[in-house]
């Protein structure tokens, strides 16, 4: 009978430390909760404000009402705090379906739908030759969505106009301008009293497709100053710093007197920074801006699978740096009822959904665009 | 009935070792296929990048070059410095509450490093890269600028310092596996036989010499098991190390500049990687893997060997 008697009293034993333990979690949990629901909630103000008053009409015709099912996405975050915006509003005509978007890099949204888990993903990229293969649902549809300007931002006492040519900014990346007053940036802003402070480049720490449009624009526009190729993470010279995600870089900025580096408009108008301007391609300085963006895209060359780069195209109002991002679907689709849903949303965005976009700082499709893309959803069958 | 019991306790005994066995060999063939598999997904980047993997410090994506060795250092590196600072610190914490302080003052002690351990390591991240990093930076150039020139203390703390850095990682590092280095020690601490501490008393010791003459040379096998626990936490913190430790590929004697560990490029750099980039970041945790198989056979030896010692002695 000792048996049972020793084993009850493991038995409480381990029921104490366990509730000790659980406690000590929950605390800590609890904390960490705290923190982030402030962090995020703080961020949301900043970026969408008055994001409810657009697109309540619901003029377009489309039979949004009939529609139900759940559409799980992943992908891209450059265009996240614009999708959900549209989802809000898309609730509100289309109170059947379910929209979900779990953002997580747009490689993530691109395997997620290679495997099927999700059934759209948002990308700022196009799948690469060597991955189409992976994709288990056979052929699938780009459709644009809404583009950005990507500025370089920086943060340097007693200047607060800044213009950049495309090789000086490229020197400035690699390291091989190092100080503020060096006579390329000077070249560049004739009228601007440039101080000795040394340059601090903040790149991003993550793979990230902001990275990619970036280093694709210096690698466009500076081909023989740029070196350093273009990819979603490239070998940044080893004096330069890093920050993880748009915000991470943003902080950087801020924190120190002689940074720069590439932040998305919607994060960099958060953070307070100071823009310079670009000049592109018709030789003008041209300051990150919506409008500039949409000139951008007008002037972009739009592929047969609407795939296209708005990264130094021509105009006299375009500016250089400008990225857009799609959904990717599947053409084929296995469920009528999702289909028919999944159609109604990509719709969405691409007409009432586009005025909402100015509100999370993106520009909207140019006409002609979002023709090409409306008329690409009779592509989605089942 | 005593024949009853004995028969039920024989039963529980051969189910019990049914389980124990199942489960020792689970883990043994859950780790075999970690290995294999890991090693599977990685060889692409192997095979392409051959023995330069783990000699060359180049890490150029784009141009399709991966050589690990900044990263490798990265992370021995952080976790050296992590271990210079928790491991005083976590022994002082673990006398302090066994051998020193007053009984009120060790249940509070030993519950506030308890929760330490229980802090998401997201949060110390972002405590050290919003909050630490800004703040120790000009600490750091001002010791940056008073060794300036000095042999070796210049070339370890000189030049340029940078917030988020070597440094920055082993600190918080350190703070990360206080607890787990603290807790173990002070359970080995508390092994020591009262008989040990009374002889040592009973020759006219100090409180210090006791110490020093009968704890530690009883738990010193249990102290450095804990210490290489520690260390494995720290080489394979993630999220935490990829906030501060600045994310640039470089081997460098000055611990104030940013650098790179593994496991902090795995996490930044998979979600957008391409086929063969992912491949090597999948080779990066297998080289991971293999140096924390290394140095836990290497804390194994030595915990065997100091133990024979000590009970030689």
């Amino acid at each position: 009978m000792a048996m049972p008697h020793s084993v009850q009293t493991l038995k409480e034993r381990t029921n104490l430390t366990l509730t000790k333990r659980g406690t000590v979690v929950a605390v800590a949990v609890f904390t960490a909760l705290a923190l982030f629901t402030a962090a995020c909630s703080s961020n949301k103000d900043d970026v969408q404000t008055g994001s409810s008053t657009g697109g309540t009409s619901a003029s377009s015709g489309y039979d949004y009402e009939s529609l139900s099912g759940t559409l799980d996405g992943s992908g891209a975050t450059f265009p996240k705090a614009f999708y959900e915006s549209a989802i809000e509003s898309f609730s509100e005509v289309a109170p059947g379906v379910t929209v979900n978007y779990g953002g997580g890099g747009s490689g993530k949204g691109k395997t997620d739908l290679a495997t099927q888990v999700v059934i759209w993903a948002g990308t700022d990229s196009t799948v690469k030759d060597e991955d189409v293969a992976t994709f288990k649902g056979g052929a699938f549809l780009y459709f644009p969505t809404v583009a950005a300007p990507i500025t370089v931002s920086y943060n340097l006492k007693g200047v607060t106009e800044l213009q950049l040519s495309p090789d000086t900014l490229a020197k400035i990346f690699q390291a091989e301008i190092t100080t503020w007053n060096d006579p390329a940036i000077a070249a560049d802003n004739p009228d601007a009293a440039l101080p000795s402070t040394p340059i601090v480049v903040v790149h991003r720490s993550d793979g990230s497709g902001t990275t990619s449009n970036f280093t694709k624009y210096l690698k466009a526009a500076a081909p023989t100053a740029w070196k350093l190729d273009a990819g979603d993470t490239v070998n940044w010279p080893t004096t330069s710093q890093a920050g993880n995600g748009n915000t991470g870089v943003a902080q950087a900025i801020t924190a120190a007197d002689g940074a720069i580096g590439y932040v998305d408009l919607s994060d960099a108008t958060a953070s307070k920074l100071t823009f310079a301007s670009i000049k592109n391609k018709d030789g003008n300085f041209v300051a990150p801006t919506l409008d500039g963006a949409t000139a951008a895209l007008a002037n972009a060359e739009v592929k047969d699978n609407l795939t296209y780069s708005a990264l130094n195209t021509a105009g006299a109002e375009a500016y250089p740096i400008t990225a857009g991002t799609y959904i990717l679907v599947y053409a084929k689709q296995t469920d009528a009822t999702k289909a028919a849903a999944l159609k109604g949303w990509i719709n969405y965005v691409l007409t009432e959904g586009q005025a909402l976009a100015p509100d999370t700082y993106f520009a909207p499709l140019p006409t002609s665009l979002q023709e090409k893309a409306i008329a690409q959803l009779s592509k989605i069958t089942t | 009935m005593k024949s009853q019991m004995e028969g039920h306790g024989a039963r529980g005994d051969s189910f019990f070792r049914g389980v124990a066995l199942v489960a020792g060999l689970a883990v043994l063939a859950i780790l075999g296929l970690i290995a294999w598999s890991t090693t599977k997904e990685a060889w692409p980047a192997f095979t392409e990048s051959g023995i330069s993997f783990v000699t060359s410090d180049v890490w150029d994506p784009p141009a399709g070059e991966f050589g690990a060795l900044a990263f490798i250092y990265g992370t021995l590196l952080s976790s050296f410095i992590a271990l210079l600072f928790a491991v005083p610190v976590s022994l002082g914490i673990a006398l302090f509450t066994n051998e020193a302080a007053p009984r009120r003052l060790r249940k509070p002690v030993t519950y506030v490093i308890d929760l330490l351990a229980a802090v998401p390591s997201v949060v110390y991240g972002l405590w050290g890269v919003l909050v630490l990093a800004p703040n120790i930076q000009p600490v750091y150039q001002s010791i940056a600028d008073a060794t300036d020139g000095i042999p070796v203390l210049g070339a370890i703390f000189g030049g340029v310092a940078s917030g988020k850095s070597f440094m920055t990682a082993g600190l918080i590092l350190a703070i990360m596996i206080v607890p787990i280095v603290t807790s173990l020690s002070r359970e080995v601490i508390a092994t020591v036989p009262s008989s040990q501490r009374e002889a040592a008393y009973g020759m006219g010791a100090t409180r210090w010499e006791m110490i020093r003459y009968s704890v530690l040379p009883w738990s010193r096998g249990g102290i450095t098991g804990s210490v290489m626990l520690g260390l494995g936490r720290a080489m394979g913190e993630t999220i935490a190390v990829a906030l501060v430790i600045g994310s640039t590929a470089q081997i460098t004697s000055h611990v104030f500049l940013p650098g790179d560990a593994m496991a902090a490029v795995i996490a930044n750099q998979f979600g957008e990687a391409g086929a063969l980039h992912k491949s090597a970041l999948i080779g990066l945790g297998v080289v991971l893997f293999v140096i924390t198989i290394l140095v836990n056979v290497a804390a194994r030896s030595i915990v065997t060997r100091l133990d024979r010692r000590t009970q030689g002695a």
